[in-house]
């Protein structure tokens, strides 16, 4: 079951035939519609992110994959066979809930052992492959310990450990850190990211953390109000999100509205700014355009290169993070523009002052335009 | 204040038992009170020290001689342990299938188990002798269907205890069992499924094993009080049975032997001490398991 194929980066993965397939998936509950015709696949091998605010259909996709939800219309296939009408405990994948779901009455051996019991795999064979999982998740020698004496970390591995023991097709985790500590949480999704490396499985996770659906997935879908509304690679989905609302969910943006001019141009409450090479379109046409904080700076003269973009503020608020400070700048069209400083020099004192006149600058194709 | 409790518990119950323990010691008397010896503490340290030489263990001597109260100790764990067995039989079927409704749904139907509480329980089991009794309800409904050509002789029967026991407790054994069932996490059951466990089989991996805390509730408080029932045996029972509630009655109204009657009880309450501590010791070993 564990293909060997490892890993695959990017939209790579995607050009294979695909192992998993929604197709055209509307779910309603009563009035609510919490899935709306959404097509989606994901390929053999690949750790694939579902990332969204929460109550924008994420889970119940997770859940209706998983066999807990029938989808209202649409289909979904999982190795071109159609599983919608195949009940929970048969299909071929697993996984590990929100809240772990340990069976409190077993312990660390009976959970992690339930799955193969239920398929009347011989004893020796359970036992081996319950030590062969509790080394996996660095848990050797606690098979006996009940349920109760474990931190929320090792129950969390032990829940991984008893998802992954039958070898699923597919690995679901349904917000699998949420309940972990920040520092335990950041270890936590680089171990599950070389454990999916090594095993080759296909993870399927959920979260509402752009942080971890970035640093794990090799592709994510950034779902809103039941819909699909971008699917891309982290770096695509950061560097260019196709919407002001996917612009906005994932990282800081300040985004500029604005019209349409010839050659690249932007009409806009801050001046003329050049758009990124190559911005055709109607000239009039609304558009807005996304500059990411750390992609602006800040200079006490206007810079004197010629094709950058320049605005005239006053620094309204620093926030210092420690690596970088947030300056949120007040600009002539009373908006704020949020610039990323990283605190390079020595003691921590801020570059610039409150209430100080500076120049924000950005090279012209650090903007990205968006359309909606 | 921190004593309160404690004298609530020894003007309620410990001085009850003491007295009642004391009586089991004595023997009877046509006086009033009908037994000796009555402590008198006006003779002093004398008139103690008499008091205390006149009590003996004679009636619970009584009691292991007799086969009369050893069958009807007999007779009553033996009706107290069937119709436990009944009664879990019947209830948790109506406490999983309460739990298992909607939400807002479940109040009402929990309020029609309590409902009977409403009505005296006297003429509850009255009125089960009207449904019993040779030309009743129940042998009437039985006539009328034709599943019978003469009417059955239902009342004065362990039957008829069976039916006025089950009937009388069950609310008693649905509403602990519902207490564990309803506060079950729903996510253990999509577990068992996700794992490759049919429905049938999670009810006794999971969700049987996780409900035992609320079996033992209901048996116990279900088990005790049957063991020592009166009116229900007295009213529906044959003259065969005897229980060994009535075996106390018997003592106390008939042969007017308070001390006889009192060891009865004093016996039967160290009896039902034995599930009692099993149950304490159950309840104490999920409290730690839930720390």
């Amino acid at each position: 079951m564990v293909d060997g194929g490892g890993a695959t980066q990017g939209q790579g993965a995607a050009h294979k035939a695909p192992l998993v397939r929604f197709e055209g998936i509307t779910k309603r509950f009563g009035q609510l519609t919490a899935v709306e015709h959404l097509s989606l696949d994901i390929a053999q091998g690949e750790f694939f992110a579902l990332l969204g605010p929460s109550g924008c259909g994420k889970t119940t996709l997770l859940r209706m994959l998983a066999g807990f939800e029938t989808p209202s219309e649409g289909r979904i296939l999982l190795d071109g066979e159609d599983i919608v009408a195949m009940p929970p405990h048969e299909r071929p994948v697993n996984m590990m809930f929100q809240n772990y779901a340990l069976f409190p009455h077993l312990s660390v051996e009976g959970n992690i052992a339930f799955g193969l019991r239920q398929e009347k795999v011989a004893w020796p064979e359970i036992a081996e492959r319950v030590t062969e999982m509790l080394a996996l998740v660095r848990m050797p020698g606690f098979s006996k310990r009940r349920v109760d004496q474990l931190s929320g970390g090792q129950r969390q591995r032990v829940a991984l450990a008893r998802a992954l023991i039958k070898r699923p097709r597919v690995l679901l985790l349904d917000e699998p850190m949420a309940a972990l500590d920040k520092k335990l949480r950041a270890e936590t999704q680089f171990e599950l990211m070389e454990l999916q490396g090594r095993l080759g499985t296909t993870f399927i996770i959920v979260t509402h953390d752009q942080d971890e659906a970035m640093i794990v997935a090799d592709r994510i879908a950034v779902m809103d109000h039941g819909r699909l509304a971008q699917l891309a690679p982290p770096a695509e989905i950061y560097e260019r999100p196709n919407s002001r609302w996917v612009a906005d969910f994932i990282g800081e943006v300040t985004i500029v509205k604005g019209y349409l001019a010839k050659d690249s141009m932007l009409d806009s409450g801050l001046g003329r700014l050049r758009l990124p090479a190559g911005s055709g379109g109607n000239p009039g046409t609304t558009v807005w355009l996304a500059v990411r904080p750390e992609k602006l700076r800040i200079n006490a003269e206007r810079p004197t290169t010629g094709d950058v973009n320049a605005v005239l503020g006053t620094v309204f608020e620093i926030g210092y993070r420690g690596d970088m400070s947030i300056y949120k700048v007040r600009l002539a069209d009373r908006s704020l523009m949020k610039v990323a400083l990283a605190n390079t020099n020595a003691g921590g004192q801020p570059s610039f002052g409150i209430d100080q006149l500076v120049w924000v600058s950005w090279l012209p194709d650090a903007g990205v335009v968006l359309t909606k | 204040m921190l004593l309160l409790p404690y004298l609530w518990l020894t003007a309620f119950f410990l001085a009850p038992f003491l007295i009642v323990l004391k009586i089991s010691l004595s023997q009877p008397a046509l006086a009033q009170p009908p037994y000796v010896p009555v402590l008198d503490l006006a003779a002093g340290w004398a008139g103690l020290q008499s008091f205390f030489a006149a009590l003996s263990a004679d009636n619970y001597a009584l009691l292991g001689s007799d086969w009369l109260y050893l069958l009807a100790y007999l007779k009553s764990l033996q009706v107290a342990a069937i119709s436990t067995v009944i009664l879990l039989a019947v209830g948790y079927p109506i406490a999983f299938g309460i739990a298992r409704l909607p939400r807002w749904l479940q109040p009402v139907l929990v309020m029609l188990v309590i409902l009977p509480f409403w009505t005296s329980f006297l003429i509850r089991v009255y009125a089960w002798i009207n449904i019993l009794q040779r030309d009743g309800l129940l042998n009437q409904l039985l006539l009328r269907l034709h599943i019978v050509d003469t009417p059955v002789a239902w009342l004065s029967s362990d039957t008829a205890i069976y039916i006025g026991v089950v009937y009388s407790y069950l609310p008693f054994m649905v509403l602990p069992l519902y207490a564990t069932l309803e506060k079950m996490d729903e996510t253990l059951l999509e577990a068992a499924a996700d794992l490759g466990c049919p429905r049938w089989k999670t009810f006794w991996l999971v969700t049987l094993p996780l409900s035992l805390p609320g079996v033992a509730a209901g048996a116990l408080l279900c088990f005790i009080p049957i063991t020592g029932e009166f009116v229900i045996p007295d009213l529906l029972g044959g003259a065969e049975t005897f229980m060994i509630g009535q075996t106390l009655w018997m003592e106390f109204f008939a042969n007017k032997d308070w001390p006889v009657a009192s060891a009865i009880a004093v016996a039967l309450l160290c009896l039902l001490l034995v599930p009692m501590l099993f149950y304490e010791r159950l309840q104490q070993r999920s409290f730690e398991g839930g720390r």
